[in-house]
């Protein structure tokens, strides 16, 4: 061998020892990209797993076994694509959804999109409320404690936390999620029979299963995430170059949301259907019946699941709700200002934690009414927002080269059209047969 | 008398011989003929093609409703012109920036007054309605009477801001040359104020601004921006612009926005800037960033230290020194390495013939370059400085950190 083909092939490792360092330096410098941006699609896809969604899950589980999961492929999609629009007006126009429909749509659709919103969403704080108190129940906290606890904790954490802060704390929210799966393994379901049913739909005509179907779909994409979505991309200042990012946290947000809802559907299915207990009203119950069934552990973990959704959600809502009325009527928002500076979006925040534990704690409060209350709301307000969506996301004044495509389009209307029907039909029910979904 | 802007929206118009006309969608300004003063009227005729009324053929106003003076056959068939500034889509809920209270707000309504002149009744714009009064009138405008809303609407609490110090934001260049839109007003506020403000507006409207503004306001402007902010707008501007802005800031300041860049992009920029400012640049850019490098400026006075007082004195007049890089001077051996910093203050008080090396502050601080940035904090800490020297391998001072360097490295962290 010579000298030469020495050096040669000396130079060849040598380069290829690099190639492989250059990879993965890119490899590193795409994962620093990516957890820039990461936060605002997981935390609000996640935060749709709220008090109300854990009981409509637990009950599709308890109630038809593994036969609703097929729907969970679709809504992933439905929730991704309506998720993702926001996402784009946020990052391409660097403005929240309710400074956009109020510059493009005027005052007043504005001024009643905020006073729906309000209502809607002081309904779903108490739900969220109501979670917290069933959940602490099972602990064997009286609600009287747990309630006015939790609100204290929502308050604080949110008005002495810096947007950073409080971001971290959100993302391990959804960490903590995780304890479905490890209740759903203690379940020890029939996993091969579960993805079976998760990649086969099965349509079925009865009513029951129908009002489950569209409560399962209404819970899961809720109107306000959308605003909290778009307005945690502008203020966490995400641009148009880091687009891809942000949609690959808005994708990320939206399977693991529905990877949470299939654990638990599975963990209720493998337990509560199978041994009969069909006719569970609510997640906290749920909990409950799982312990003679699955082990302490498993009872537990579910609990606390709900807990930890309950106060997600509790923290996130009445921020969101603030935000919107704020931006909307030209109020200076966002926690990153202080008490003195936002002085109305501090004390609507304040308001609906307070008036939102304080129903909970009401001695007779009609919880139950208020949850339909919430869905239906819901089910109202929902299209409402997303056809104000539709109509920003393809102005090419706003949007520029980022309008929708037309596949994006096609896909955007049949999930709001679809949306549409099923919130109306859901509602109908909810009012007409008082069918508790939720 | 004051007539707002909502009242006037869908007023019903009758000509001189009193018949109806059409209604008031639109009102304009021409702000290359006058400021302030509105100057047509779009009146829609529901299928019919909509007219224009100028402002010399209104000859009365009243809330919800317009008489012309003059017949309808003399109105002008509308056609839409960029130069003129529309009340309704161009100022109502719009977000302005209020130059005297140096804040971003939201229009809700926009206030007017009457001015008779020889025949006819002229619209003065006084000020925009930023508060709850101009909301309620927009909320109920059409619901309830004029009366009632002026009623409802007088025990509310005033927020308005005089037209004068309304800057609009325009981010379409060409639109803003034809509506007179200057910025001057806003090169005079701080650039931290104006940063402050920035990151309320839309990505657009805050590129329209940065190009529009001097390079040094821009600069300094860029400098306290957000730096995600900072590198999404510099990448969008134009290079030489870009490059430009980039040579008024500090190098430092500079070295960190090109790093937060695409390569490709920082390079160009690079390229376009004079070279030895490009080369100092480069240099603080192979610094990490959190070390004593990259938060180093490379703008400092030095001197030897056999030099008197005196004779400091008499060259730093006649230099071109940047002031705020005055607080501290770094003296040099013979070799021209780092040997100690002088203060200003010390400097003053000392004797003309005092040797510098006898003004030395106590103890001797460096950090090397590559040093972390949490053994700055602690040197700044521990010793209460106001600045630290940085040198290189070879003892030389390469560049020095200010307190202020440090204060807005914690506040990030």
């Amino acid at each position: 061998m010579n000298w030469e083909s020495i050096t040669t092939q000396v130079d060849a490792v040598k380069s290829r020892g690099s190639d492989l360092q250059k990879r993965l330096r890119g490899l590193r410098h795409r994962l620093t990209l990516l957890l820039a941006v990461i936060g605002p699609g997981l935390i609000t896809s996640n935060v749709d797993n709220d008090a109300g969604g854990i009981s409509v899950y637990t009950q599709a589980g308890a109630k038809y076994g593994y036969a609703l999961l097929w729907s969970l492929i679709p809504m992933t999609i439905a929730l991704y694509v309506t998720e993702e629009m926001c996402a784009r007006m946020g990052v391409i126009t660097g403005k929240g959804l309710s400074d956009l429909i109020r510059e493009e749509f005027g005052f007043r659709p504005t001024f009643f999109v905020m006073v729906t919103g309000f209502f809607v969403d002081l309904a779903n704080v108490v739900a969220e409320f109501a979670g917290v108190a069933a959940s602490m129940q099972i602990f064997g906290v009286s609600k009287y404690i747990a309630v006015p606890l939790a609100a204290a904790l929502v308050w604080v954490l949110v008005l002495k936390g810096t947007y950073r802060q409080v971001e971290v704390i959100f993302l391990f929210a959804c960490v903590l999620y995780l304890s479905y799966l490890f209740s759903a393994f203690l379940a020890k379901p029939d996993w091969l029979d579960a993805a079976r049913h998760t990649i086969i739909p099965n349509l079925r005509f009865e009513s029951g299963y129908l009002v489950m179907l569209m409560g399962l779909i209404g819970t899961t994409i809720a109107p306000w995430q959308f605003f909290y979505l778009q307005a945690s991309f502008v203020e966490k200042k995400v641009g148009a170059r880091q687009y891809r990012q942000a949609r690959a946290d808005v994708l990320v947000g939206s399977v693991s949301c529905m990877v949470i809802v299939f654990f638990i559907i599975v963990c209720t299915a493998a337990t509560l259907y199978a041994s009969g207990h069909r006719d569970i009203t609510d997640a906290a119950q749920a909990a409950q019946a799982l312990i003679p069934l699955a082990g302490r552990g498993a009872g537990i973990l579910f609990a606390f699941g709900l807990l930890n959704a309950s106060l997600f959600a509790a923290s996130i809502l009445p921020l969101s709700t603030a935000h919107v009325i704020c931006e909307g009527l030209g109020f200076e928002a966002g926690i990153d200002h202080k008490f003195k500076e936002a002085p109305i979006f501090y004390w609507l925040y304040t308001i609906l934690i307070v008036v939102g534990a304080g129903i909970v704690l009401l001695p007779h409060a009609p919880l139950w009414k208020i949850l339909i209350f919430s869905q239906v709301g819901n089910g109202f307000w929902l299209p409402v927002v997303v056809i104000f969506i539709l109509l920003l996301v393809n102005r090419r004044d706003l949007m520029g080269e980022y309008v929708n495509t037309l596949t994006f389009n096609v896909v955007a209307w049949v999930t709001a059209i679809a949306m549409i029907i099923l919130s109306l039909v859901l509602a109908y029910t909810a009012v007409f047969q008082g069918t508790p979904t939720g | 008398m004051q007539i707002y802007a909502t009242e006037l929206m869908g007023a019903e118009t009758y000509d001189a011989l009193g018949h109806f006309v059409g209604r008031v969608r639109e009102f304009f300004i021409e702000p290359a003929d006058q400021p302030n003063r509105v100057s047509h009227f779009l009146l829609s005729r529901g299928r019919f093609q909509p007219l224009l009324a100028r402002y010399n053929q209104v000859g009365a106003v009243a809330p919800g409703t317009l008489r012309l003076n003059c017949s309808e056959r003399e109105l002008a068939l509308y056609t839409p012109n960029e130069a003129w500034l529309a009340v309704r889509k161009d100022l109502l809920d719009q977000q302005i920036i209020d130059t005297q209270g140096r804040k971003v707000v939201r229009v809700n309504d926009v206030d007017l007054t009457e001015q008779k002149t020889n025949g006819n009744v002229e619209l003065r714009l006084t000020q925009v309605d930023v508060g709850l009064p101009g909301a309620v009138r927009r909320l109920l405008q059409g619901v309830v009477g004029p009366g009632l809303i002026r009623k409802l609407q007088n025990p509310l609490p005033q927020r308005t801001i005089r037209w004068e110090f309304v800057n609009l934001i325009e981010p379409d260049p060409l639109r803003r040359v034809k509506l007179r839109i200057t910025h001057e007003k806003l090169e005079d506020l701080h650039p931290a104020d104006l940063a402050e403000m920035m990151e309320e507006l839309s990505a657009a409207e805050r590129q329209g601004i940065i190009a529009s503004l001097d390079e040094e306001t821009a600069a300094a402007v860029l400098a306290e921006l957000d730096e995600r902010l900072t590198s999404q707008i510099v990448e969008k501007l134009d290079p030489e612009k870009a490059a430009d802005i980039l040579e008024e800031m500090a190098p430092d300041a500079a070295a960190d926005v090109l790093a937060d860049l695409p390569k490709e992009t920082s390079e160009e920029l690079l390229e376009e800037m004079p070279g030895h400012e490009a080369s100092e640049v480069r240099g603080l850019m192979a610094f990490d960033e959190s070390t004593a490098g990259g938060m180093m400026n490379t703008e400092f006075v030095f001197v030897g230290e056999t030099s008197a007082r005196d004779e400091v004195l008499q060259w730093m007049r006649t230099q071109e020194l940047n002031v705020d890089q005055l607080d501290t001077i770094v003296l040099l051996d013979t070799d021209a390495k780092f040997s100690g910093t002088v203060s200003v203050a010390r400097l003053l008080l000392a004797d003309p013939e005092q040797r510098m090396s006898e003004l030395k502050t106590e103890p001797l601080l460096g950090v090397p370059g590559d040093a972390d940035e949490r053994d700055v904090f602690e040197l700044f800490d521990k010793y209460n400085l106001r600045m630290l020297t940085v040198t290189n391998r070879e003892g030389r001072p390469i560049g020095t950190i200010t307190v202020d360097d440090v204060v807005s490295r914690l506040v990030k962290r």
